[in-house]
């Protein structure tokens, strides 16, 4: 697709408001150039393929569980292999999907231009994580071939210690990926203390840029301990190290911790750069200067430290004592403080503003809406009392469906419109990318709002089967009904949303240097933007300052209020 | 080399350059931290064998980074990372070892069960 | 650190050879690449924290296996190694004082005999896991303890008092946290031989030894662990 998308983009004006014929992906030519490229940018788009390419997998196996589960009773697979269907699905969206997702596609495109630098710090380690991205990927298709997977993305023991399904080529892969994480976290905090340009301090920087830093605070710290823990799983069933394995005096409770140091912090990993492409489209689609711009910059870190102070909520009916229970429980309710104080402050940005439902736009309404239910419902999960009742049933799946799809995905999909015409250079068509917004905030609410009845009357999670259920409760029938169609109806909006992206490459209008009138440095450069980034380092200044743009018509573009011309493929220089 | 960067102080125009006396003095500290080491551990201090090792261990490992590393010379951010590191490593452990050491009876009580029956 | 890329063949002419297209100056670069080398010492520390957790509960909630195992390990093999590492990481040190001084034989020499302590290291190891495979001491799932009568490494099941409960999980800790070090050891004497080619064509000088000077913090990683290590494993009780 890049090729083409290249080769699209080829014959393209050089007049200043369409694409310039010397841009990224003009620069150098062949596959080669492509994979073994240094370019940030050309890096984020081969993610971009991949990370849609596993996105699309893992949602046609989310296809085929809701499929099964339309009706009581075996419908189109055997027990078995439904646990195999719920344990990839899982374990492809979230190492391959969702970690990887918005730092590696939109922070890799936007940290450098942002930030006004010409590359990360360490291009060649961008590269090798993008290798490593890969050969994850490769280990999750062996793992589909030679016998799938069944424990649960969670990979609990005892039970992966003794089933024969292929844990260790699964483990392996998320093994990698961790390290391909990691090579993503370091490059972006050296990126962020290293090269920022001229007159861009801490608190100068775009918020995005924040929550890439505090998602990489987690990424360096918390993965290499999923690394370790995978690394034992795999000992333990090559050659019976027994740290796991109560046969040998191991504790199958200590992998949990062990677990969920890394994975709980991980969810902030998807969540938190998210909440960065937010307060980036709400700001410039009010028209406003973000409100509350150092609690934003703040609340990010605080998330990222705090997050790692709350992983044994996970673990309440695990057999951990009271006493680290409560601990946890506190500190859970905690964490939700600061992701509020976000919420309160893009509240208070669109307040007054003037407001323009462009699609990003529409999907960080969505956001905010369905983040909402999300973090609201995991207050009902970090309760001790609650939680013993409502713990692995629908309820959890959910929640944290809300917050994953309607989250980190819906942010995923704003950010990628929001850049879209600086990636590619070209416009999406606005009707159907509004669309698309529409029928995916509308697909993900029949989807899951269901599972919250389900779960807190009852229904477990991960269960093949329900026909035993339906006696005292004939309702939960036509709740997973819809809950089955809310799923196609998303899979008919994904499609709507790939298919206007894909047309746009195609058939799209060129995209001017600045389409949303954002004052970050990015749209400063030419869409899509040369390989070098910036011909002269920029001088940075408020990067909210958005009302210094205004709309031109003749370019379908916004352009600085003073200028006399538009920007060109050069940057402006400083303003202050 | 160019005049331009001939003209730019920094760590590669005028590195920090550890004083080879330093050196041999820290690796002569650490050679006589390991004697001591292995003597503490011959006298039986009960609990206090492992507090002994690893307080010697840590006066060690501070050698180590301080000037092999060159932490004492560089920058305080490096300094402040190394130390997060540690920071959040003792959090891990901590936390984990609280409920680990927490619910053991239960584990032990079942056990007894087991066997009982 | 990293040359240019191919399709920046041409770079303006006052770039330096060693500065790559998008840093501005040999100093930001260096500070990038260092920042970015103690980032990577922190994701090891908690690499290992992992192993160093497992040791902590088991060593609290069993004790007795810990001090009964103890025994079974060579302290004096331990703290032999010991002194190779913490010398292994003075000529280490030594090596990045040479490259700053610009001493091209120093570091050669440096980096030729840290190399050798590295090897050394390995050698002792090895010797230890052979004596420990041939007594059946392995980790649980394996551990099959051979009886023979007079043989010295196998006094303290008499001496020690009864063998307690699960004795196997000491052994898969000390075989975890040993082999992964050794792992270290292998993956950083492969770098420094890497390095030491590269020093002996002369590549390194004071304005450009940044490889040297994070090989070095890679390897003094590697004995800081070590450091801790050897009394956790060795040198447990009396």
């Amino acid at each position: 697709m890049s090729q083409t998308a290249a080769g699209a983009l080829t014959p393209e004006s050089a007049d200043g408001s369409g694409p310039p014929a010397d841009n990224y992906l003009t620069h150098a030519h062949g596959v080669r150039s492509w994979l073994f490229t240094l370019d940030h940018k050309r890096i984020a788009v081969m993610y971009l393929v991949g990370i849609l390419g596993s996105f699309v997998l893992g949602g046609v196996f989310a296809l085929l569980v809701r499929t099964e589960l339309i009706r009581p009773g075996p419908t189109i697979m055997s027990k078995d292999m439904y646990n195999h269907m719920f344990t990839l699905h899982g374990a492809v969206m979230i190492f391959l999907f969702i970690i990887p997702g918005i730092p590696a596609v939109l922070g890799n495109f936007a940290l450098p231009l942002l930030v006004g630098a010409k590359d990360v710090a360490f291009p060649r380690l961008n590269l090798a994580s993008l290798w490593l991205w890969m050969i994850g990927a490769v280990f999750f298709v062996v793992t589909l071939h030679v016998g799938g997977l069944d424990t649960g993305w969670t990979f609990y023991t005892p039970y992966s210690t003794e089933t024969p399904s292929a844990v260790i080529p699964a483990a392996l892969g998320a093994f990698v990926l961790g390290f391909s994480s990691i090579f993503t976290g370091i490059n972006f905090i050296a990126t962020i203390h290293k090269l920022r340009a001229p007159g861009m301090t801490w608190f100068k920087m775009p918020l995005f840029c924040w929550a890439l830093y505090a998602t990489a605070i987690i990424q360096v710290l918390a993965t290499p301990v999923l690394g370790i823990t995978i690394l034992l799983l795999a000992a333990e069933r090559v050659l019976e190290v027994g740290i796991f394995n109560p046969k040998w005096g191991g504790d199958p409770v200590l992998f949990q911790h062990f677990f969920w140091f890394y994975s709980h912090p991980a969810v902030y990993i998807m969540i938190l750069p998210g909440m960065g492409v937010i307060s980036e489209v709400v700001a410039v689609f009010s028209r406003k200067h973000i409100f509350g711009y150092r609690f934003i910059a703040y609340s990010s870190v605080a998330i990222a430290v705090w997050g790692f102070l709350v992983w044994g909520h996970h673990m309440f009916t695990s057999g951990m004592t009271p006493l680290a229970a409560m601990i946890f429980s506190a500190l859970t309710f905690s964490v939700s403080i600061p992701s509020a104080i976000k919420v309160f402050n893009w509240l208070a940005t669109m307040y007054k503003g003037s407001i323009s439902l462009a699609t990003p736009m529409c999907y960080a309404l969505a956001f905010l809406f369905l983040f909402g239910i999300g973090g609201l419902t995991g207050l009902f999960l970090g309760t001790l009392s609650t939680d013993v009742h409502l713990h692995d049933t629908y309820f959890v799946v959910a929640h944290f469906h809300y917050v994953m799809f309607g989250g980190a995905m819906i942010a995923f999909l704003a950010g990628l419109h929001y850049w879209w015409p600086k990636i590619t250079g070209r416009r999406y068509a606005e009707r159907w990318g509004q669309l698309g917004a529409l029928l995916t905030f509308l697909g993900v609410n029949l989807t899951f709002f269901p599972q919250f009845i389900l779960g807190s009357r009852g229904m477990p999670r991960r269960y093949y089967d329900y026909a035993g259920l339906l006696d005292r409760h004939p309702d939960f029938q036509q709740l997973h009904v819809l809950s089955s169609i809310g799923a196609y109806l998303t899979a008919v909006a994904i499609t709507v949303v790939l298919g206007t992206l894909i047309h746009s490459v195609f058939r799209g209008r060129p995209a001017p240097a600045n389409p949303w009138g954002g004052a970050t440095l990015e749209w400063q450069c030419a869409s899509p933007p040369p390989y070098d980034n910036f011909a002269s380092t920029p001088t940075a200044g408020d990067p909210y300052a958005v009302d210094e743009f205004e709309y031109d018509p003749a370019i379908d573009g916004y352009v600085r209020r003073s200028a006399p011309n538009p920007p060109g493929p050069c940057p402006v220089p400083s303003h202050d | 080399m160019n005049h331009r960067l001939a003209a730019e102080p920094g760590p590669d125009r005028a590195p920090h350059v550890v004083p080879l006396g330093v050196l041999l003095a820290v690796f002569a500290a650490l050679i006589f931290l390991t004697c001591v080491t292995v003597w503490v551990a011959g006298i039986d201090l009960g609990e206090w064998n492992l507090f002994g090792a690893l307080a010697i261990a840590t006066v060690k490992a501070a050698l180590v980074a301080l000037y092999f590393m060159h932490l004492r010379y560089d920058s305080p951010f490096n300094a402040l990372l190394f130390v997060t590191g540690l920071a959040f490593l003792a959090l891990f452990l901590g936390l984990t070892l609280l409920d680990a050491v927490a619910y053991q009876p239960d584990i032990e009580t079942f056990r007894e069960a087991a066997k009982a029956r | 650190m990293t040359e240019p890329h191919a399709a920046l063949a041409a770079q303006p002419a006052d770039h330096p050879p060693h500065l790559a297209h998008h840093f501005d100056t040999l100093r930001q670069q260096f500070e990038a690449g260092k920042l970015g080398m103690w980032l990577f010492l922190v994701t090891e520390i908690l690499f290992f924290g992992g192993l160093f957790c497992a040791y902590a509960v088991y060593r609290a909630i069993h004790p007795e296996i810990f001090v009964f195992a103890h025994h079974y390990l060579d302290k004096n093999l331990g703290a032999v190694n010991t002194a190779v590492l913490i010398f292994s990481s003075l000529t280490m040190a030594w090596a990045v004082r040479c490259a700053q001084l610009n001493q091209r034989r120093g570091l050669v020499a440096c980096l030729a005999v840290t190399l050798v302590c590295a090897g050394v290291f390995l050698g002792v190891k090895y010797v230890e896991y052979s004596q420990k495979w041939q007594h059946g001491l392995l980790w649980a799932g394996w551990f099959k303890p051979v009886d023979e009568p007079g043989d010295p490494a196998n006094a303290p099941s008499g001496e020690h008092g009864e063998q307690p409960r699960d004795v196997g999980i000491f052994f898969s800790i000390y075989f975890l946290m040993t082999g992964l070090h050794g792992l270290h050891v292998v993956g950083g004497m492969g770098v420094i031989a890497w390095i030491l080619v590269l020093a002996a064509r002369g590549r390194f000088s004071s304005q450009y030894y940044a490889p040297v000077d994070f090989t070095a913090l890679y390897w003094h990683l590697v004995d800081l662990i070590w450091i801790f290590l050897f009394p956790l494993l060795y040198l447990i009780g009396p």
